[in-house]
């Protein structure tokens, strides 16, 4: 009991970063219908930019966040405005292996600039151990959950309460009658892209604060599982996205804490696959009727 | 036809027979060859069929470890290179029921959902096979001799097109390129679609569990790390690189992908996110590939080459998507795309 007590916390913490990573693939998939598949690559590029921050300009937590979030933000935008816009009303393939074709440069062009040896980031916060009854719970723990929570409530509140979200929903209805409102579409999915890729930085940092390495390729597998949480959650759906990671996590962790770990990947894309048999619009999606 | 494949394949014996080339550049040759059967049978699933499947190094793995087992546990040494032929088949064979699998939740899903389930399917096999000890698990699994040569390799592409080729111009391709354009409207219209998709993503990982059980017998060396994410990638760029819906693409963009890739050795890491880059151009620039719905005269059959053409140079039949996008063939086209 206190070891799944202990286990659960944990999950927490894994779910909470893979739910930043989600998010960010349901918000573009809501507003453009593209799976931005270079979008784990942009968290892996989130995690360097902190951990440069961190080392090179000396900085404490919160700025490192702050300032690795900015800075992946651009970057998402200047990806959305130079490899997506121009191909907006080409087939949505050409758009998908052009993601595909991101995700791989980022990955070499990190491998090339800073090489392939495994770094470390600095411990950016104090690690206190707090018990409670039993459990195990470090500054750590509550940082990363504070901060996902927080990160994750004001998206909530953007998206459902915004001038600003509501353009991005009517986007995400209708792309087509969004300018006769008077409002730039263009202007609309950089701003989605910069949210995302952002969210995406600061599942980096906290990857990075919990689990310390940072290579070129961390963000393939990773990203790959938050694609995973936001499908399981219903693609397109934001609260979705959190539920499925929330659940990926708990899942990866259970596996992990009561199974040979080397089983975790297995049971958690074999999880997905039967889910998708039986409800492939993920838990909370809505099913798209196909009309003739 | 038959008397050019049958010079090239006496070529091809005989570069491998007297050492007409160094044993890297030949090395080169087999791994083209290798990567046009994958290129050209993940093109069946991906550019025919307009379905977007991820996970095509699931399926190499599946047949390059179940031929290697024949070889290595199965066959008597001696006996090996000359029951190779039967493990390439096995292989492909073990791969294609695998690929059965994934077509029957694959009916349920439509569109991005595929992916979904093929890139699982990747992570599935590829963790599997890390937890099998009995076949060296992470570490790998070795001990294979180098039984494929230049001749297997050349006899075993121009097979696969042949067959891929057959399958798309017979009545079964057609219901492909119907299930592309408009699967509700071809379904409408007595395409059986579930035979139609069952049969060509079986066809396609059976062909690429070949091209996995050639490889195998290349390197003499697989892990489950050859088989994983990045693989399957590559092979993405290299259909939509050589264009998608064209054998002839698929022929030229998995032989331009590797020997550019082998051009820019010089480049260092550089090389690995300099192709991306171009691949990015590529898509802005050329959105169908390099061939895109083109086809050399040799991969259409003969009694296809007539009308289908002359409809083609008339404008019909030329789509511009084929990627499972809108269908947008010009009004009242009924003939799905000719060759140019």
């Amino acid at each position: 009991m206190q070891f799944l007590a202990q286990q659960i916390v944990n999950a927490l913490q894994l779910g909470s970063i893979y739910a930043l990573i989600a998010l960010g693939y349901t918000l573009v998939y809501g507003v453009l219908r593209l799976i931005n598949f270079a979008h784990g690559d942009i968290f892996m590029v989130g995690a360097f930019l902190a951990f440069f921050a961190a080392v090179l300009l000396d900085l404490p937590f919160v700025p490192t966040l702050l300032l690795s979030m900015a800075a992946t933000a651009l970057l998402g935008v200047l990806i959305e405005r130079f490899a997506y816009r121009p191909l907006r009303n080409a087939p949505r393939v050409s758009a998908v292996i052009t993601a595909l074709g991101v995700g791989l440069f980022l990955e070499h062009f990190t491998l090339a600039s800073v090489g392939a040896q495994p770094r470390h980031l600095p411990p950016l916060i104090e690690t206190v151990v707090y018990r409670l009854g039993p459990v195990r719970v470090t500054t750590v723990h509550l940082v990363i959950f504070i901060v996902a929570v927080v990160l994750m409530v004001v998206l909530d509140r953007i998206v459902n309460r915004s001038l600003t979200g509501m353009a991005m929903r009517a986007v995400s209805w209708d792309k087509s009658v969004v300018p006769l409102m008077g409002v730039s579409v263009d202007r609309i999915i950089a701003l989605t892209f910069a949210i995302g890729s952002g969210l995406a930085a600061a599942g980096g940092l906290l990857y990075a604060t919990a689990y310390p390495v940072i290579e070129p390729y961390m963000g393939v597998l990773v990203g790959w599982k938050a694609f995973v949480a936001a499908v399981v959650g219903g693609i397109g759906v934001i609260r979705g996205a959190m539920l499925g990671a929330y659940l990926l996590g708990m899942v990866e962790i259970l596996v992990a804490a009561y199974l040979p770990s080397t089983y975790r990947d297995f049971i958690a894309f074999g999880l997905l696959l039967i889910l998708l048999v039986f409800r492939p619009q993920g838990i909370l999606g809505r099913r798209e009727v196909q009309k003739v | 036809m038959p008397g050019l494949l049958a010079a090239a394949f006496a070529l091809a014996w005989a570069i491998a027979h007297h050492g007409w080339l160094n044993p890297y550049q030949q090395q080169i040759l087999m791994y083209v060859g290798i990567n046009v059967i994958l290129t050209a049978s993940l093109n069946l699933v991906n550019g025919y069929m307009g379905e977007f499947a991820v996970g095509h190094a699931a399926f190499m793995a599946v047949g390059a470890y179940v031929s290697s087992l024949m070889t290595v546990r199965l066959f008597p040494f001696q006996a090996a290179p000359y029951l190779f032929p039967l493990a390439l088949v096995a292989g492909g064979a073990a791969a294609g029921v695998v690929g059965l699998l994934v077509a029957f939740p694959s009916f349920r899903t439509r569109g991005d959902y595929l992916a979904i389930v093929t890139l699982a399917l990747n992570m599935i096999v590829k963790s599997a096979i890390e937890n099998v000890e009995a076949i060296g698990g992470p570490r790998g699994f070795l001990g294979m001799q180098r039984l494929t040569s230049l001749p297997w390799v050349f006899a075993s592409t121009a097979l696969a097109l042949y067959v891929l080729r057959n399958f798309i111009h017979a009545n079964l391709g057609r219901g492909v390129l119907a299930i592309r354009e408009d699967e509700v409207a071809a379904d409408l219209l007595g395409v059986d679609t579930r035979r139609v998709k069952l049969y060509a993503f079986v066809l396609s990982s059976a062909l690429a569990g070949v091209a996995g059980g050639l490889f195998a017998h290349v390197v003499q060396f697989i892990n489950p790390r050859s088989f994983d994410i990045i693989r399957s990638t590559e092979i993405l760029v290299m259909v939509y690189l050589g264009g998608i819906g064209s054998l002839a693409g698929s022929v030229i963009g998995a032989t331009f992908y590797t020997v550019a890739l082998e051009w820019l050795r010089f480049l260092g890491q550089w090389r690995l996110a300099i192709a991306p880059l171009l691949l990015v151009l590529l898509m802005i620039l050329r959105p169908t590939g390099i061939m895109g719905l083109r086809e050399f005269v040799g991969l259409v059959p003969r009694d296809e080459r007539g009308l289908r053409g002359r409809l083609a140079r008339l404008g019909y039949g030329t789509v511009d998507s084929g990627g499972g996008a809108a269908p947008s063939a010009p009004e009242g086209s009924a003939s799905p795309h000719g060759p140019a």
